[in-house]
């Protein structure tokens, strides 16, 4: 008989409409069984044994996250002494597939290098989330950090993080990612007993006699806790680079004064640098005039 | 009635109008539609955000139109390529006031792990204004709620009596970009043909 | 390259008498052939040899590489395969010089290499003479030179090679934009007036007559897209309709061009993996599965994973392949006019497994997950439980709710029945593949034909259909996900312990110096990586066979005689990703 397939069709969503409300109605809802309540609002976790899927219902409700997960970057900080873990080898950067990681070397008097960063910029509007960072960083010092909500109204200097916003301390790592941290801690302290050599100066050669790649034989996450702990450390003084000190102008992306140029010569595409400078000039003020007129201008 | 008379008359139409602020607002927050517009990867997650599990209708954002003339807010969602973003403006330019733009992804906010590539725009607020950044490649959704939540944050700060659109005037629209050897903007021309036309040996150096 | 052809006895040359003058040499990877006489051996191979598909068709740009002059400074390589057979195909290779790049195009042999010989000449300027229709197709007329030459510089060209040098150690952090005098990703030729700009006119599609229409109306173009939700993302066809009827279609790519190739040249071995993740963007897994296969050949020994790790490929893969597959079929309906709720009902399931590969990978889209002589890391058995209740309960349940409410349904049949149609022969001919060609009767599938990894270990059936129709892709899809379930039984119950990476895990890739073409079945079809190996860090050459790139090839020809709604959904089945397409 015609309409057989389509009466079938209608009893399945018909179904499934039914279903829904037979489990909202019921004592406990199925998307409740397996969840738990912490301060940043409940943490769902999704059955599998039940037929469809549960709304998450954000920002209320969260989903749980697995403790590999990754979203972007985050540097760590030993909690006790203060010090950066980050000795400034370049191996993240080397390996960043799009290349957004900066780093500054930092010198010490004498202007010989140490192993530390001065400087370390991670560029959140070019990071592809890719965890290579993370994975092949000898020395645990940057981490794939969970926290998503990062969405902000301005891209300079909002997406481009620096070693103050990067940094967090080691019990924030330890909380988010629990298997890795105890097993990074194991080795951590096998490798103390064996030779002894302090804890944060960094090996004598690079990363020649290297730890493993972190979690390379990480179990992979059971049940992380609550993710949302710490919050993303406020910027200290948010500097970044080429805004000069005590700049207090808008911040809007093409209203930033440009890194210095030569005073004279020609810029690679065989253009004299005097003309850029012109030209970036006339750039600006067409830009600010189109954020006029689409009365995009934003006050914080 | 008569509390009426102690307060100034300026203040009696601040009181109003933050009414009417807060009443524009909150049904212009309450029912945004976006764009049915995906451009990579990020509009799948788009898509996820808008399905079963994260169920954009709770914002009363379900309709998605696929018209930009009923639209509120464009989320650009994925990677702008030049052959693209002449389109994007001109979507942009049929939108009805007042629009927003959401950047979704690292593509869409600064060229994202592409921004190297020859046919590659280095963030859509080259030829937009944009409201909100999401980063993230991709953002999950919910990382794309959380920055439509920052938009409407933003929507209940504006004001009825100062937003730009209740003006006389018609808007112009933003050029439409053209594609000849590469992308340009019709009104940089003058600037362009400064470097294009200029005589190999440059005379200043 | 010049010690082998030297070396080598004329009687060795492989097909050496079946085409005088046609074979010139050979190397170790493919037959060097003479450009005058490659449709005559190409027909041949056809013909003869039962090489009936054209897998692969890209060029390579030897400038400065060891052992070439401008004299052979292209190569245009061919990989033909055996659909009958199966097994390993044969690789052709057209050497050209620098000054005079044009060779006869292989479209009337293969008519599958349409859009293909279009890609070479609109990355590398190559001219295949014949081409009824030789424009650029990703990038726009006029635009200025041929992107993928060795000599051809972005604007924001920084060095030849990542890693670049100025992010360490002395990383003064430089926004892009401030290397080019416009602030933006561009750069324009000396001497270009843009003042004086004309842009180019529009492409028109070649109209075809459709036999047995007798009232002749005015043809009216009308272009899709860009911006159309059914055309899958920024996919665009300029349609010419007679009425209602499509008389001629013209498929317009490159919306979503990102250069994954010329920035894989640039990226090093390793760095390419997240890339090939934003190919096709719904199954990550699969991409990096061809990928790491790849380039494992040019490891050797190295390169050999660990018997766990196979397995977990061929998991991921498999999942990835349902994965897939529920959000076609759901997104075919939404074509259809059954807007989202057939949709919604399959990203669940899809959600689910997404899930897993979070908890595996860290990511829910962009897996990042495999590495050369392994995975990433190991799962473990909470995971894997977890994949056997999916696998065992879940999955199946859905697919048989999918089948009960949709295959029999009505509508479904009355608008996918006897739509596009394909025959087996204009399959073949045309380079379709996966689904695609399974759909019209072509028990293809490289899993099979030619397997990789383990899968000669799992018993299952490769789905064939003799529908030639939407109906049958839709039909296909679905008993394919019901074999995935099998192959992920047998694999889930096999799996067995040990470690998941061989050796040391490093950021260093050692390659050999040489080319390989690593393909799997993806959910799309054969999607295959040729990479060509200078023995450096970075690839010399990156290519994808990217399946739903090919798969266009087949859109007009089916299309055309049809109603403009069904075109929709014609498309609609070959199930294009548009980062895929247009990479
Ligand atoms: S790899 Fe680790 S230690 Fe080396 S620079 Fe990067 S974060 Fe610092
Ligand atoms: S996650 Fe990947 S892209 Fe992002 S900073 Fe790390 S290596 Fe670079
Ligand atoms: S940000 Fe990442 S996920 Fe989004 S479009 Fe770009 S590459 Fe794709």
């Amino acid at each position: 008989m015609f309409g057989i397939g389509i009466l079938k069709g209608l009893g399945v969503t018909l179904k499934h409409t039914v279903s829904t409300y037979i489990d909202d109605f019921s004592r406990t809802p199925t998307r409740y069984a397996d969840s738990y309540e912490t301060a940043a609002g409940r943490i769902l976790r999704q059955p599998t044994n039940i037929t469809g899927i549960v709304t998450v219902q954000y920002p209320e409700e969260r989903r749980e996250l697995p403790e590999n997960f990754r979203y972007i970057p985050m540097l760590l900080y030993e909690e006790e002494t203060g010090e950066d873990r980050c000795t400034a080898c370049g191996i993240c950067s080397k390996v960043c597939p799009p290349q957004c990681i900066w780093i500054v070397r930092d010198k010490d008097e004498k202007g010989k290098p140490i192993k530390r960063p001065a400087e370390f910029y991670i560029d959140a509007s070019i990071c592809m989330s890719c965890g290579f960072c993370a994975e092949f960083c000898p020395f645990d010092a940057i981490k794939m950090n969970h926290d998503y909500e990062l969405a902000v109204y301005d891209r300079f200097p909002g997406l481009i993080y620096d070693k103050d916003e990067l940094s967090v301390p080691t019990s924030y790592y330890a909380a988010l990612y629990p298997q890795a941290w105890k097993q990074e801690e194991e080795k951590r302290a096998k490798k103390a007993k064996k030779p002894r050599r302090p804890a944060k100066k960094g090996p004598s050669k690079p990363p020649a006699k290297k730890e493993p790649a972190p979690a390379a034989k990480a179990e992979p996450a059971a049940p992380a806790p609550a993710t949302e702990a710490a919050p993303r450390p406020k910027p200290k003084g948010g500097h970044w680079s080429p805004i000069p000190e005590g700049y207090t102008g808008p911040l809007i992306t093409s209203e930033l004064p440009l890194p210095p140029v030569p005073a004279e010569g020609v810029s690679p595409s065989g253009v004299p640098w005097k003309r850029i400078m012109e030209l970036r000039e006339k750039q600006l003020l067409h830009y600010r005039e189109r954020r006029k007129a689409e009365g995009k201008e934003i006050k914080l | 009635m008569a509390n009426d008379q102690h307060i100034p008359e300026e203040l009696q139409r601040n009181v109003f109008m933050t009414t009417v602020d807060f009443l524009y607002n909150w049904s212009r927050k309450n029912s945004m539609w976006p764009m049915l517009f995906g451009l990579a990867c990020c509009a799948i997650e788009m898509i996820c955000t808008a399905a079963g599990r994260y169920d954009l209708a709770r914002f009363g954002m379900e309709v998605m139109r696929p018209s930009p003339r009923q639209c509120d807010l464009m989320i650009v969602s994925g990677t702008v390529t030049k052959k693209m973003a002449p389109t994007i403006v001109r979507l942009y330019n049929q939108m009805a006031e007042p629009r927003y733009v959401l950047s979704m992804g690292a593509c869409a906010t600064g060229g994202g792990p592409f921004k190297e590539g020859y046919n590659v725009v280095s963030g859509i607020d080259k030829y937009i204004p944009v409201d909100v950044y999401v980063p993230g490649c991709p953002p999950t959704p919910e990382a794309l709620l959380y920055g439509i939540l920052k938009l409407h944050e933003k929507v209940e700060n504006q004001s009825v009596k100062t937003v730009p659109w209740y003006r006389k005037e018609t808007p112009k629209g933003i050029a439409v970009p053209e594609l000849g050897p590469d992308i340009f903007q019709p009104d940089r021309a003058e600037e362009i043909a400064m470097f294009t036309l200029r005589p190999i040996p440059a005379e200043e150096s | 390259m010049t010690d082998d052809i030297t070396t080598m006895e004329a009687p060795a040359l492989p097909y050496a008498d079946a085409v005088p003058g046609a074979v010139v040499g050979a190397d170790e990877f493919g037959i060097i052939v003479n450009r005058d006489k490659l449709v005559e051996f190409a027909l041949y191979l056809r013909n003869n040899e039962g090489f009936d598909y054209l897998s692969s068709l890209t060029a390579v740009d030897y400038l400065g590489f060891e052992g070439r002059t401008a004299e052979d400074r292209f190569e245009v390589v061919y990989h033909l395969f055996d659909t009958k057979k199966g097994g390993d195909g044969v690789v052709l290779k057209v050497r050209l010089p620098e000054d005079d790049p044009q060779l006869p195009s292989l479209i009337m042999v293969y008519p599958g290499a349409d859009l293909q010989e279009r890609e070479v000449y609109d990355f590398y300027g190559i001219r295949f003479n014949g081409h009824p229709r030789l424009r650029r197709i990703f990038l726009w007329e006029g635009f200025d030179g041929h992107p993928m030459r060795k000599d051809w510089k972005e604007a924001y060209y920084e060095a030849e090679h990542k890693p670049f040098k100025s992010r360490w150690p002395n990383g003064h952090y430089h926004w892009a934009e401030d290397r080019v005098p416009w602030g933006d990703n561009v750069k324009y030729p000396q001497g270009w007036d843009p003042n004086a700009f004309e842009p180019a006119p529009p492409p028109l599609p070649t109209i075809h007559d459709i036999p047995g229409e007798e009232i002749k109306t005015d043809r009216v173009i009308v272009n899709m897209g860009p911006q159309h939700p059914s055309t899958h993302g920024v996919f665009r066809m300029i349609v010419a309709l007679d009425g209602e009827t499509v008389v001629g279609l013209e498929p317009e790519c490159g919306y979503l061009h990102r250069n994954h190739e010329k920035i894989g040249e640039r990226n090093t071995w390793l760095g390419n993996i997240p890339f090939t993740d934003r190919l096709d963007y719904l199954s990550s897994m699969s991409n990096n599965f061809g990928y790491v296969l790849a380039v494992e050949q040019l490891m050797g020994e190295k390169g050999k994973p660990p018997e766990r790790a196979e397995y977990l490929r061929v998991i991921m893969a498999e999942l990835t392949r349902i994965a897939n597959h529920m959000w076609s079929i759901g997104f075919l309906l939404n074509d259809l006019g059954a807007f989202f709720t057939p949709a919604l009902y399959t990203i669940q399931e899809r959600e689910m497994i997404l899930d897993l590969f979070e908890e595996a990978s860290g990511s829910r889209m962009m897996c990042n997950y495999m590495r050369f002589g392994g995975v990433r890391r190991d799962v473990d058995e909470d995971w894997l439980n977890r994949c056997r209740d999916l696998v065992h309960n879940r999955i199946p349940a859905k697919i048989d709710e999918l089948d009960e409410y949709l295959t029999n349904n009505e509508i479904l049949l009355a608008r996918t029945k006897g739509v596009g149609y394909l025959s087996a022969e204009d399959a073949i001919a045309l380079s379709v593949c996966g689904p695609m060609l399974r759909a019209s009767g072509v028990p293809y599938d490289l899993r099979r034909s030619r397997p990789y990894s383990i899968y000669d270990r799992f018993e299952f059936d490769v789905v064939t259909d003799d529908g030639c129709d939407v109906y049958a892709r839709y039909r296909v899809r679905m008993e394919e996900m019901r074999q995935s379930v099998r192959i992920l039984k047998q694999a889930l119950d096999d799996i067995p312990e040990g470690p998941v990476f061989k050796g040391k895990p490093g950021y260093v890739t050692r390659v050999a110096k040489g080319e390989a073409y690593g393909a799997v079945e993806g959910p799309k079809g054969e999607l295959g990586f040729y990479v060509v190996s200078d023995g450096t860090d970075n690839p010399w050459r990156y290519h994808i066979r990217a399946p739903s790139y090919i798969n266009l090839n087949a859109l007009a020809p089916m299309c055309i005689g049809y109603k403009v709604a069904d075109s929709v959904v014609i498309l609609g089945a070959i199930d294009i990703v548009l980062g895929e397409t247009d990479r």
